[in-house]
């Protein structure tokens, strides 16, 4: 097919951030980061319940044994990303701003693995139920931002039926290139990991997405992917067209209700990084203990794309990239968009940390904050269409529950209107504000119904 | 001129028949209204400020009326205008009810680290859900004054990135302890002079590197007055049980080496003063 006539999808709403970081890291190959005496490994990696820890301080572990078991539907496994001693479980930085608690790990240099999982190289003829207890083995999550327990997304609740499997490649984050480079190196484990997630949900229509900046990627991809029967689907530049429901609207046109999940319209989506894990864990037998991460910012003296082990520290990552040039002021994880800035150097990665960006003191904006000025920019820029500069004046005046008959709770947090206001607002943190309150009111009421 | 007498006479009779009308709707429909609890309602300060644990004032003078609460439940009433209320009524005003919000942290712009950036939304619980706002310490005041918006009195004073309560106009309602997302605000007795201006239970030495003005745990005030300072853990609390509280001059004495333990009148100087001489 002729590249330039294709039709190139996308969604409405959704704004053009400046893109030019990309390209301090887009042109890197990943490079595998040297083992570290020291890990910290957070408890919690997956949304919902925090695994069990079955390991004790003082205990000899080996790479990939089992730290952590999940503790129920919504939760995780946590493998061990080295060998060597645990000297304690411990209060570290954690992501969200909080201490959280971490597995101390003193790594003992021989990185000596203990036996992975039996591998399935025949997974075409394995039955489903095999290969999805072995990604909930495996430990797998999320690995675009929500780590969500991949085992869950994958389980279609009763009554629901799926027929689309959209993998997401669109990385539509500013500055961010691990999932480029993670397509561009091993297009076979994004391809592989997509059928077996397709062959786990009996489905045979499966699509990448990837936005069209990153053209080698695609280029890449369709040399294989026609063996594996999957689409290739070029979408614009545009941001969030990662976000799930943006991806499903600009792919199969299809809208996800209010409040719904794409296996409402049947569609199920994940992440180009989640698929290649899904290909280790089945095919090698390789539980989630790393993955790529984009250290970039241009206080950074060599940015680029590292294989980084769960539990390393931001500053180790930070060294590997040569340190830095001019004393940062802001450091976020993840991308600029939806990341969340950190207080501490001290933080470890997780299963979806899919950056660590370092801004100095003039790129990170420091700004005052003014009226709404009413021109409409935010409600241009919405994905979800909602008119957030009215959502946001009624919640600073009270009036959560206008918010809230406002679809407030459709919100992505995904930050286009607070990047396009003119005036600053913090529109995003707003609506984020107003939406804990609204889940706190419903948690109350549901609670005060059950008493009943 | 008969056009007159028409009219005249058209009105007068309706008067009569709405007036009659009236009349008999007033005697069979009456609503029968306490007159007592109006009385009350005139005493009280019309506030409605919910602090008695009422809908408002008129739901506390129905309460007060039919005997469920007694007067001095009325944070807002001076002690006057509660025996004033219990000597319309006939009934016992109770004993000392009253109480005052301490917002229970010393950590403002000087005293704490402060991180540095902070561009978001000015509101206590928005900053919060960002890793804890802008200042170091994920216990203490946030200091961007929802307590303050809450407060329908203006008792509440933001200083130097710290709420400081107006002890003379506060009354002790609690608005401003539900607004705090850190729960730092408490309510206590009225009378109590001193307070622990501190509220994080972390360890002493990381709460010092965070914050010059926190509870270091050292005991000093426990050992001088048993009875009345205890300390948990790396946090000293006053007993406002305790018989008697020491006095201003009393508090001065034992020297808490970070002033977390101040009298009020002594806190509310220093954060008038705080950072004066640094600035030069």
């Amino acid at each position: 097919m002729n590249k330039s006539s294709r039709k190139v999808m996308s969604f409405t709403g959704g704004i053009h951030p400046v893109s030019a970081g990309k390209k301090l890291t887009n042109t890197h190959a990943v490079h595998t980061a040297p083992l570290l005496e020291r890990y910290t490994v957070l408890v919690q990696e997956n949304a919902g319940k925090a695994p069990e820890v079955i390991i004790k301080p003082g205990d000899k572990v080996l790479k990939y044994q089992l730290l952590a078991k999940a503790s129920g539907f919504v939760s995780a496994n946590l493998h061990s990303p080295t060998s060597g001693e645990v000297a304690g479980i411990i209060e570290v930085p954690g992501p969200m701003g909080v201490p959280a608690l971490a597995i101390d790990i003193r790594s003992d240099g021989e990185d000596r693995e203990t036996d992975p999982f039996e591998p399935i190289p025949d997974w075409r003829s394995a039955e489903p139920q095999l290969l999805l207890d072995r990604v909930a083995d495996a430990g797998l999550v999320g690995m675009g931002g929500a780590s969500f327990p991949t085992r869950v997304k994958l389980t279609i609740p009763p009554g629901k039926k799926v027929d689309t499997l959209i993998l997401n490649g669109a990385e539509c984050e500013p500055y961010l290139s691990a999932d480029h480079r993670l397509m561009l190196e091993s297009p076979c484990r994004v391809l592989e990991g997509a059928a077996i997630i397709g062959h786990i949900l009996g489905i045979d229509k499966i699509y990448i997405g990837i936005e069209i900046n990153k053209h080698d990627a695609i280029a890449e991809l369709e040399r294989f992917s026609e063996d594996y029967g999957i689409k290739i689907i070029p979408l614009q530049v545009q941001y969030p067209q990662g976000s799930e429901k943006q991806l499903i609207h600009a792919i199969v046109n299809r809208v996800v209700p209010p409040g719904g999940l794409p296996a409402d319209v049947g569609c199920v989506v994940q992440n180009v990084g989640t698929a290649a894990a899904v290909s280790d864990a089945v095919t090698l037998g390789i539980p989630l203990v790393e993955r790529i991460v984009t250290v970039s910012g241009k206080v950074l003296k060599d940015p680029g794309n590292w294989k980084l082990r769960i539990g390393t520290p931001v500053i180790k990552a930070i060294e590997f990239c040569g340190g830095v040039t001019d004393e940062p002021s802001k450091l976020i994880l993840g991308g600029p968009m939806m990341g969340f800035a950190q207080n501490s150097y001290e933080v470890p990665i997780s299963k979806n940390t899919s950056g660590v960006l370092l801004f100095s003191r003039r790129r990170a904006l420091n700004y005052r904050s003014g009226s709404c000025i009413r021109c409409g920019r935010c409600v241009q820029g919405c994905p979800m269409g909602l008119c957030t500069c009215l959502l946001a004046t009624a919640i600073e005046g009270g009036r959560i529950d206008l918010a809230e008959q406002n679809h407030v709770m459709d919100c992505l947090e995904c930050g286009s209107c607070a990047y396009v206001c003119p005036a600053h607002r913090p529109l995003v943190q707003t609506l984020r504000l107003a939406k804990a309150e609204i889940r706190r009111q419903r948690a109350a009421a549901a609670k005060a119904n059950s008493g009943k | 001129m008969s056009g007159l007498i028409v009219s005249a006479l058209v009105m007068g009779v309706l008067a009569l028949v709405l007036g009659t009308a009236i009349g008999i709707f007033v005697k069979f429909f009456k609503v029968k209204s306490d007159p007592r609890v109006e009385l009350v309602l005139e005493l009280l300060p019309g506030a409605n400020c919910g602090g008695c644990g009422c809908a408002g004032c008129a739901d506390f003078a129905k309460a007060v009326a039919s005997g469920k609460l007694q007067p001095n439940r009325c944070p807002v009433s001076s002690r006057e205008q509660v025996n004033a209320i219990a000597f319309a009524l006939g009934v016992d005003p109770g004993e000392g009810f009253a109480r005052r919000a301490v917002v229970c942290c010393s950590g403002d712009k000087y005293q704490t680290q402060m991180r540095k950036f902070y561009n978001g939304a000015i509101d206590c619980a928005a900053a919060n859900m960002i890793g804890g706002g802008p200042k170091g310490c994920r216990y203490g005041c946030i200091g961007m004054g929802n307590c303050a918006h809450a407060c329908p009195f203006g008792a509440i004073e933001v200083i130097n990135s710290l709420a400081v309560v107006h002890q003379e106009l506060c009354v002790g309602c609690g608005k401003c302890v539900t607004a705090c997302p850190r729960g730092v605000i408490k309510l206590v007795p009225a009378n109590s002079s001193a307070h622990v201006y501190c509220n994080s239970p972390e360890k002493g030495a990381t709460k010092r590197s965070l914050c010059h003005g926190g509870c270091i745990g050292c005991g000093k005030c426990e050992r001088a007055y048993p009875d009345q300072f205890t300390k948990t853990g790396f946090l000293a609390s006053v007993n406002y049980e305790a018989e008697k509280l020491p006095g201003a001059e009393e508090i001065e004495a034992i020297k808490c080496p970070t002033g977390a333990l101040a009298s009020e009148a002594g806190h509310y100087e220093s954060e008038k003063n705080a950072g004066k001489g640094e600035n030069k």
